[in-house]
């Protein structure tokens, strides 16, 4: 395996795990900070590309990107009013939006299940043309993807250090005491899932326009890809700011790309990767727990050993 | 300041687990007023601070604070007028964020997208040093790395921050060991009589319930059937509590009971 290939899939790994990160952003918004598990997440993500898709086709490269963050907000808020309002279970009400926005998808695309953006304008390829000629020119993917992971994260960083931000975390932290602070959690709820679901929106506009092309499937399995991200993200920086844990949670999902380039060039099949975050999932979230119960574990073995020593 | 006219509650009603919590409380407390709260467990103390707070919605009567009628609003808009403390310490703060971040939430100055500013820190660190606890070294350690008094304390301080209308203690130093409890009466003591917070207190403790406060009421089968006033509170001993509480009731108190519930 010549430099070059290494290198050029290397390059890969990183597009595809910034611009994922973008998700895992989302994730670490709703899930780490609200305590909220966004069930929706894979319905939001293929909802931001169908969106960010049309908006493109139809000829508008710049305005897609807002149009794709804005449809992720709608179905956050209306995830978030289905659990505050509505009386749902919040696991279900993301299962349920997560279903409707499968019609809601395919209406979207126009009927189909597929677009293809060969011969689109975005920003990619509008970048691609300005930079043609520079050393730079290959690298356009890259840099929009990078561009807007340091966007969020900065707006991240100073978002959750509002009052308005404190208060979503409290929401994820104790309940009680942001009632007892006069901040209704109904209102803290709904907009940490409307801004959380909007970055989804932007990460799934820009994995389909980079790829040039949005199926109906885009987003499927995204969710347990995030989460496995930011449990790997987690495990490297667990403490700190904002910034710091947000940058962790970036890594996390680089880490989980490399992982993942390097298995296939072991020959496992593509169709595999929903299997293999699934594993990274499991692990990430009882490697602790095992660990934990291991002294234990020992001593029992131990003493078993010893009784039947003596018997 | 607060009227609870003809408050009642019936939980489960209908079913065998039907249970009468409150029948009819009627209860007006004076501006600056201290009550201190006592009566077996289900007797109905923490049901009517519930109701106060506006935990669940009542079956009749209205809560009235300051002249303003109170019966409807949702939980967190009352708590702009009432602090609150519990009889859990993790109840009252977020232990994942920083001291001066769970001060910050509850004093609540500046608009959603206002941030913690110099002053706000000197305030706390202020405020703080007050408890004499050492806390305002470590604002920015997070709180669930504080022993059960220094939470307390510490939610008791983001209580009376913004200093509200009327504070509602519901046994918040019980689960305390016996020094931190009295340290935690002390400061409790102090913050309000600086600001003259009109103020409700549950306790099992009969001493306490005796040395602090203005006034002192007993509640049985969800309702007051005792209250103590002023002059004729400060010559009261733990007996002649007793002796009251079977005039009121109509039955005894078990005095060892209630201490040790």
């Amino acid at each position: 395996m010549s430099l070059s290939i290494v290198l050029n899939l290397g390059e890969t790994a990183l597009q595809l795990g910034l611009i994922c990160s973008l998700t895992v952003l989302a994730l670490f918004l709703s899930y780490s900070m609200l305590n909220v598990c966004d069930l929706s997440t894979d319905g939001c993500f293929t909802l931001g590309a169908c969106v960010g898709a049309t908006v493109a086709i139809a000829g508008h490269p710049f305005l897609s990107i807002p149009a794709a963050m804005l449809a992720g907000t709608l179905s956050g808020f209306v995830t978030a009013f289905l659990q505050t309002r509505m009386g749902v279970d919040s696991l279900l009400a993301g299962i349920i939006v997560n279903t409707a926005l499968y019609s809601i998808n395919i209406a979207v695309m126009g009927g189909s299940s597929l677009l293809n953006m060969n011969k689109t304008e975005t920003v990619f390829t509008m970048l691609k043309a300005s930079l043609k000629g520079t050393a730079l020119a290959d690298r356009h993917v890259l840099i929009v993807a990078l561009i807007a992971v340091v966007v969020i994260v900065l707006f991240l960083g100073f978002f959750l250090t509002t009052r308005l931000g404190l208060a979503i975390r409290a929401t994820g932290n104790n309940e009680d005491m942001v009632k007892s602070s006069s901040i209704n959690p109904v209102f803290t709820t709904t907009i940490g899932l409307c801004v959380a679901n909007a970055f989804t929106g932007l990460s799934g506009c820009l994995l389909g326009q980079s790829q040039k092309s949005v199926s109906i499937d885009i987003g499927t399995g995204m969710l347990t890809v995030a989460l496995a991200s930011l449990l790997i993200g987690r495990t490297f920086v667990s403490k700190g700011g904002i910034i710091k844990r947000a940058v962790g949670v970036v890594i996390g999902s680089i880490i989980f790309r490399i992982v993942y380039t390097i298995a296939l060039r072991f020959n496992m099949p593509a169709f595999m990767l929903k299997f293999v975050s699934s594993v990274i999932v499991v692990i990430a979230i009882s490697a602790p727990y095992l660990k934990s119960r291991y002294p234990m574990m020992k001593r029992k073995f131990e003493a078993m050993r010893g009784e039947k020593k003596n018997a | 300041m607060l009227k609870l006219q003809n408050i009642s509650k019936t939980f489960n009603p209908g079913t065998v687990n039907e249970k009468t919590a409150l029948c009819g409380v009627n209860l007006h407390l004076e501006k600056g007023d201290f009550a201190t709260i006592i009566g077996s467990n289900g007797a109905g103390k923490s049901t009517m601070f519930n109701a106060i707070c506006g935990d669940f919605m009542t079956d009749s009567g209205s809560v009235i604070l300051d002249d303003e009628n109170i019966t409807f609003l949702p939980v967190h808009e009352r708590a702009k007028r009432i602090g609150r403390l519990y009889q859990d310490p993790m109840r009252g703060s977020a232990p994942g964020m920083s001291i001066e971040e769970n001060l910050s939430l509850a004093a609540g100055h500046g608009g959603w997208f206002s941030r913690i500013s110099k002053a706000d820190k000197d305030r706390f660190r202020e405020k703080l040093s007050l408890l004499g606890m050492g806390l305002e070294d470590r604002m920015k350690q997070p709180v669930g790395l504080l022993s059960g008094g220094q939470r307390q304390a510490l939610t008791l301080m983001m209580a009376t921050m913004d200093v509200p209308k009327l504070l509602l203690l519901d046994e918040h130093t019980a689960a305390l060991d016996p020094a931190t409890a009295e340290k935690v009466l002390e400061i409790t003591k102090n913050i309000v009589t600086e600001h003259k917070i009109t103020t409700l207190m549950v306790t099992h403790n009969m001493q306490n319930a005796i040395d602090m406060g203005n006034r002192i009421l007993m509640m049985d089968s969800g309702n007051i059937v005792l209250d103590i006033k002023d002059d004729v509170k400060k010559g009261l001993t733990v007996s002649d509590l007793l002796d009251r509480f079977k005039e009121g009731s109509g039955k005894s108190l078990d005095n060892d009971r209630i201490l040790l519930s």
